[in-house]
Order: C-alpha cells, then structure tokens, then sequence
C-alpha cells in the first residue's frame, strides 16, 4: 500500500516534515505544498532529511516564494496541480500532515 | 516635543502560508503615520518574506513582496536582518531585495535599509526598544 | 454599487473605489471627478498617473504624507507639498486621487 505524504509546515517551524518523513515506506512519496517548499531548496539545514526520498514539490508554491527551481535538491520533482492530483490518483492513499 | 518611542515589529513567519507576513505590514505601513521611530527585524522564516523573485500568479494571492521596497518612503530605515536564520536556511544577503532609502537631507542619496546582525547583535537592539509587536 | 463608463458598468465599493484594477481607464477618472463637480486639468492627470505608476512598483496606494514626498522628489518642491495636493483634490489626495486613478483607499486612511 503506497502513500501520498503531504507536508505544508515550513520544516524551520514545525515538525511536520519530520514526523511526516518517519512514516515514509518504500514506494511512498513526499509532496511538500506551501510552506513546505522551503524543505527543497538546497543549501537548507533541512535538506538531508529528504535524502533517498521520493519528493515533489508544488511549482505554484515554489514560484510564489521566489525559489528558482534550479535551487532545489537534486532529484526532486516539480509539479503542477494536475500533476498534484496524479500524484493522489496514483497512490493507494493519501496523509496529509497538518 | 512629542513623546516618540522606538517600535520594532519583529516577523518570524514566512509569507503566504500564513497570514503573519501580510497583517504585520499592513500594521507597519498603517503606524509609519505616528512619526514614531520605526525598524523591522526579519528572523526564523521571516526572512523568507524578504526574498527576491517571488511571483504568486499561480497561488492566487497578492504578490505584497514589492511593498517592502517602498518602506523606505514610509520612513522605515532600518531593517534588520539575523545572520543565522540566513544560514541555516542556505540564504545570504544575494537571495534578499535590495531594500533603500533615500535620505531627503541629503539631496535624495540612497542609503542601504538592510542590517544584517548576528542574534547577539539582535538582542542588543531589541534592548533598547520601548515597543516590540510580534508577527 | 457600479459606475458607467464608455457604456461599461464598471463594480465599485462603497466608497466608491473600483473593485478591479483591472478595469480602470481614462474615462473612469473623468466619470468620477464630474460626479465631484471637478475638472480634471493637466495638473490633476499629473498626479493621477503619479499614482499609477507608483501602485505599478510598489503594489500599494501611498499614504498621503508618503504621497506628498515622493511627488516633491518627481515632480518638485512646489508640487510636493500638501497645499498644492489638497487644491486639485480637496477631499484629499489619498482619498479622492487614488479613487480617480483606480487604486484601492490608501492603506491607514480612514
């Protein structure tokens, strides 16, 4: 059974991500919307604990908070809102990590 | 001599996922009509308010990241910046606007608004403020 | 509540400011100054796109005060100073310009 997991706390404020992150199994993936999003930018205290994750992140959100995408971790992938709803179509089930 | 008092709004939020970043401006812009003497200081995500580039088409929500730019006119000059929130989010100075004032003593001359201060130097000024409002 | 302009009805607040920016052309300016008994003359349309272009930049209709040093940077002392601002648009030149030029009320007017 595959999850979706997503995150929209900014990972500097909250703990979602990280409780998000240990909840992962093999063949889930991370969405990070909103405030989230920061988790992806490279260079961030945060970004290890994406390392080896399967992660997408929400092009919309990215752009509002001026992240070029040239600025993400390598590896993770941007989608649009259909790809978001790809995501949950494509997933047995979904957790969002309020 | 009116009684002026120093006032700091302190922003620790990112924009847009909360409505912190935007009330705290609106409050800024709205008491920058006091003559009261005014600075900001940007730590945690809110330094992510200041950053460039930021462009809210596809979220449909105004894009308020030009306004900080127009703080100067309001006569806020000084905007301080902790050093450490920047690191730890892989920022520096280059991620942020370049946010001036121009001093109209001195024939308009642009000055630099942004302070960057380590959280030591931080807690030196927020000692010696009379108001601090929290965002 | 909305206004007629080049056979457009056009949405407007209770205050009479637009409710879309976008909707704002010349004529909006010369529907609500008639409606005021004014007559816009060169020096109105000055400040009006003053107005504009600032809101362009900044996404925000100045303050007054704020509106009054930025004009005397522009457009020079003599037109930076509240007196002249308040004889082209006596209901002040936050309130009654911003109108005219589409912005919303200026942020901190009451």
């Amino acid at each position: 059974m595959s999850i979706l997991h997503i995150v929209n706390k900014s990972p500097y404020e909250k703990n979602s991500l990280d409780t998000a992150v240990g909840f992962v199994k093999n063949g889930d993936t991370v969405l990070l919307i909103e405030d989230a999003v920061y988790a992806a930018a490279k260079g961030g205290s945060v970004a290890a604990k994406l390392d080896g994750l399967d992660v997408s992140v929400l092009g919309s959100d990215l752009a509002a908070r001026g992240i070029a995408e040239d600025r993400l971790i390598d590896g993770v992938s941007v989608v649009d809102y259909s790809g978001f709803v790809d995501l949950v179509e494509a997933k047995d089930s979904t957790q969002s990590w309020l | 001599m009116p009684d002026v008092k120093k006032l700091m709004y302190v922003n620790r939020r990112a924009p847009y996922g909360t409505i912190y970043a935007w009330e705290s401006l609106e409050v800024v812009l709205v008491g920058a009509a006091f003559d009261q003497d005014v600075s900001l200081a940007f730590l945690d995500d809110g330094v992510y308010q200041l950053t460039r580039g930021q462009s809210t088409e596809g979220i449909g929500m105004k894009n308020f990241s030009a306004i900080y730019s127009a703080l100067g006119d309001y006569e806020v000059t000084r905007i301080y910046v902790e050093k450490e929130s920047l690191e730890e989010r892989g920022l520096t100075l280059d991620d942020l606007q370049h946010l001036t004032w121009e001093d109209e003593d001195e024939d308009w001359a642009e000055k630099e608004s942004i302070r960057l201060v380590d959280r030591a130097e931080l807690a030196d000024v927020m000692s010696n403020q009379d108001v601090m409002f929290n965002f | 509540m909305s206004i007629e302009v080049n056979g457009k009805s056009l949405e407007v607040d209770e205050e009479g400011y637009l409710a879309n920016l976008s909707d704002w052309e010349p004529g909006v300016a010369d529907v609500m100054s008639k409606d005021d008994d004014l007559e816009l003359t060169n020096d109105h349309w000055e400040i009006i796109n003053f107005l504009r272009e600032y809101y362009e930049e900044y996404q925000i209709a100045p303050a007054v005060r704020v509106l009054t040093k930025a004009v005397g940077k522009k457009l020079g002392k003599d037109k930076g100073n509240s007196k002249y601002l308040y004889e082209l648009f006596p209901y002040g030149p936050g309130k009654q310009a911003c109108r005219y030029a589409g912005l919303p009320k200026p942020t901190g007017c009451v």
